[in-house]
């Protein structure tokens, strides 16, 4: 089966002044036809700026971004027109994203009439109708002339999702899609998302913080674990989930407080050599994780940047950057 | 009892607002006793903010208390916050009940060293000894694992959000409370930051015995802290209990839905429920149980009749007409734990 996006050799690095910020590096990812994978990582690992490269809104520094076989820079005229509109990507805040003066009715029609996909405004009335109805909201003559500050935190971000559905993508990026929602709230969105599979037959990204949310949006799927710019870890999300592999995939499902109290209590945390998080500016030699890695082997970590490889002899499928893991080194775990 | 130490009664408080009166809490009564760590859960709006404020009285001027009694005892004497002189408070919010806001690492006052901003606190509490100041500061620093001689001097952007919680953390107890209130004390903090936290936040109860009200949208974070934990919904708690009740046996159908919507981290397959609909608007809120639109349980009964918290097991007290329903639809995953 042929990934319907590819990343290749991918950096992208951002100039503040003199000095370069290298944002992702040397990232490699495939996402398969209808395939949920999720991005997962702490804050400024570049799953943001992964998303945007991947729904086209940015461009690498280097490397190749493949849209079905296709490098997307060599794509021109209805080609590119086809493959910006193929992939659509939802933000994380729903106040930021929508416009404050602008209806609903206008900020679903403005796509439609920009591409082209409705002739007038009969049309699009119905279309953003129908929208609206996919995202659940509904009676849609109630929403669909409303402004962004008369719905809720939930009702603005289903309208979020129903912009990004305009073009009919075949892609979406979801950027914590759910992350600002309540609780209470939140798995009524995850579901929807989740049911666009079938019902539109849409592939996606899901972009989150909360391993736990990923776990669950992409049970069938895959994970891909992120530190400073690069991925760590990638494999089938109950492999990932169920028997980490990468040090640093191991300290956080370590350090996670499970709604579960008892499981929660007794959980064992592995603690980290250090605390500090390196800058993107002033990166360790080697693997970026060996300062804070309890399992560091001197010489090895860091020196050599480590590369993506199964474990040999593991169970889990998951690809890992991890040189005594990938090159069968015994580890052994340093007490602070 | 004598270990109790604060003691809420029947308190409502509303906000006049534009649009009408919010009712954002609701004859809310709670009891806090000595070491005890109180879990407040319950979705943005609820009303646990506005609740907490209360006990401190700082809550802003649009708001009034239009009832009850917010007892704290120490040393044996018992006094209604409400009533204390304004001078008696301003004591009280440091040396009693100090709190640590809500994004409150991100308000810092940016000119001044930290140093100095702990040296500013104690001082306008009468602490004018700097000797006896400083060595109070450098030992809260250890306590919650700063590196003194780094964040002493250093300005507080030069520090990162988890450094700037931890000096919250030291400064609200610097004049030695007997409750802390933390309001979302970890949100949009990084997962092994917030481990951190959590770790240093517990050492920091055990070496100096206060109890914590804690408010959290994140039940996870309720279920390691607490000891006992407060559902609430529309200005109102609905549940209360202790923590391994509360989410292995809940009584609520508003906490079974919370539960049954939270993913876990174990190696099955989660199966979540969605709960239907969304919190309702505070100005003109539902009749009778405040849930009834979005629970699966409600009888007409529910439309009309609002239910008061009955005490259904030791210390598990529940406001529902129909927890017998509630019983019948726990997961065997929840009941099992
Ligand atoms: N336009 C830009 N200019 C300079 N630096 C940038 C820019 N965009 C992103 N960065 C930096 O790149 C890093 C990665 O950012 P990114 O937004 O991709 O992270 P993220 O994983 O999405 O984080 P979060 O979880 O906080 O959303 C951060 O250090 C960020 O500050
Ligand atoms: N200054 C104010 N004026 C008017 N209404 C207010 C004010 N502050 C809060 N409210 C309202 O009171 C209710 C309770 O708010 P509160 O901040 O206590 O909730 P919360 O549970 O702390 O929510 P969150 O999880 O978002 O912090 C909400 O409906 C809110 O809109
Ligand atoms: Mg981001
Ligand atoms: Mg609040």
């Amino acid at each position: 089966m042929e990934p319907i996006l590819q990343f290749e050799n991918v950096s992208r690095s951002f100039h503040k002044g003199r000095t370069v910020i290298p944002v992702l590096q040397d990232v490699n990812l495939s996402v398969n036809p209808l395939e949920f994978l999720c991005l997962v990582g702490e804050s400024g690992c570049g799953k943001t700026t992964s998303g945007k490269i991947l729904s086209g809104l940015l461009k690498p520094s280097s490397g190749r971004v493949l849209f079905k076989g296709q490098d997307v820079s060599t794509l021109r005229g209805d080609d590119y027109r086809g493959y910006r509109r193929s992939l659509q990507i939802i933000h994380q805040d729903p106040y930021a994203s929508l416009n404050p003066t602008h209806t609903i009715y206008n900020t679903l029609s403005y796509p439609l009439f920009r591409h082209n996909l409705v002739r007038n405004r009969t049309q699009a009335r119905e279309r953003v109708a129908e929208l609206l109805t996919q995202v659940d909201l509904t009676p849609a003559a109630d929403i669909i002339d409303k402004y962004p500050h008369q719905l809720s935190g939930g009702q603005r971000q289903r309208v979020s999702i129903a912009r990004a559905l305009t073009t009919n993508p075949s892609v979406l990026i979801a950027d914590e899609a759910v992350s600002m929602v309540d609780v209470s709230i939140r798995i009524g969105l995850l579901h929807m998302l989740m049911n666009m599979r079938t019902n539109l037959g849409v592939t996606i990204v899901f972009i989150t913080h909360d391993l736990a949310l990923a776990k669950y949006f992409a049970w069938d799927g895959r994970i891909a674990v992120m530190y400073l710019g690069r991925i760590v870890e990638i494999g089938s999300t109950p492999d990932v989930i169920g028997d980490p592999q990468h040090p640093y995939t191991r300290v956080l499902l370590s350090a996670i407080p499970e709604a579960d109290p008892e499981k929660t209590r007794s959980k064992q945390h592995i603690q980290l050599r250090s605390e500090d998080i390196p800058a993107l500016t002033d990166l360790p030699p080697g693997c970026a994780f060996h300062p804070r890695c309890p399992w560091f082997v001197p010489g090895l970590c860091d020196v050599h940047v480590p590369a993506l490889a199964r474990v040999p002899g593991a169970i889990s499928d998951a690809d890992v950057a991890c040189i005594p893991l990938t090159e069968g080194v015994p580890l052994a775990l340093h007490t602070p | 009892m004598t270990d109790i130490i604060l003691q809420v009664q029947n308190v409502s408080i509303i906000y006049r607002s534009p649009r009408g009166d919010v009712r954002a809490t609701n004859n809310v009564s709670l009891t806090l006793r000595k070491g005890e760590t109180i879990a407040l859960i319950g979705e943005s709006g609820s009303g646990k903010t506005t609740l907490s404020l209360s006990f401190i009285r700082m809550l802003p001027n649009s708001a009034r208390v239009t009832q009850g009694t917010i007892l704290y005892t120490r040393d044996g004497v018992t006094r209604n916050v409400l009533e204390l002189s304004d001078d008696e408070i301003r004591r009280f919010r440091w040396s009693d009940c100090a709190m640590v806001f809500q994004g409150a690492q991100n308000a810092f006052n940016p000119v001044l060293k930290i140093r100095n901003q702990f040296a500013d606190t104690a001082a306008a509490h009468g602490y004018r000894d700097k000797a006896w100041v400083k060595k109070r500061t450098l030992d809260l620093f250890k306590l919650v694992r700063l590196d003194p001689q780094r964040v002493f001097d250093a300005y507080p952007h030069e520090l990162s959000g988890g450094m700037r919680q931890r000096t919250l953390l030291a400064l609200g107890v610097m004049l030695d409370p007997q409750v802390v209130i933390l309001d979302e004390p970890t949100t949009a903090l990084d997962i092994l930051t917030q481990r951190a936290i959590i770790d240093v936040l517990k050492a920091m109860q055990q070496a100096l015995h206060f109890s914590i009200i804690f408010i959290s949208h994140d039940l996870a974070l309720a279920a390691e802290m607490a000891d006992r934990v407060a559902t609430m919904y529309a200005g109102e708690i609905v549940e209360e209990g202790p923590v391994d009740e509360m989410f292995y046996r809940p009584l609520h159908p508003y906490t079974l839905g919370l539960i049954r919507s939270i993913p876990k981290l174990n190696h099955e397959q989660d199966h979540l429920v969605s709960i239907p609909g969304e919190p309702p608007n505070l100005i003109t809120p539902p009749s009778g149980c405040k849930f009834h639109p979005r629970c699966q349980f409600a009888t007409e009964k529910c439309r009309v009749d609002p239910p008061t918290l009955v005490e259904y097991e030791p210390g598990h007290l529940a406001a529902c007409w129909h927890t017998d329903k509630v019983i019948e639809a726990r997961p065997a995953a929840v009941v099992q734990g």
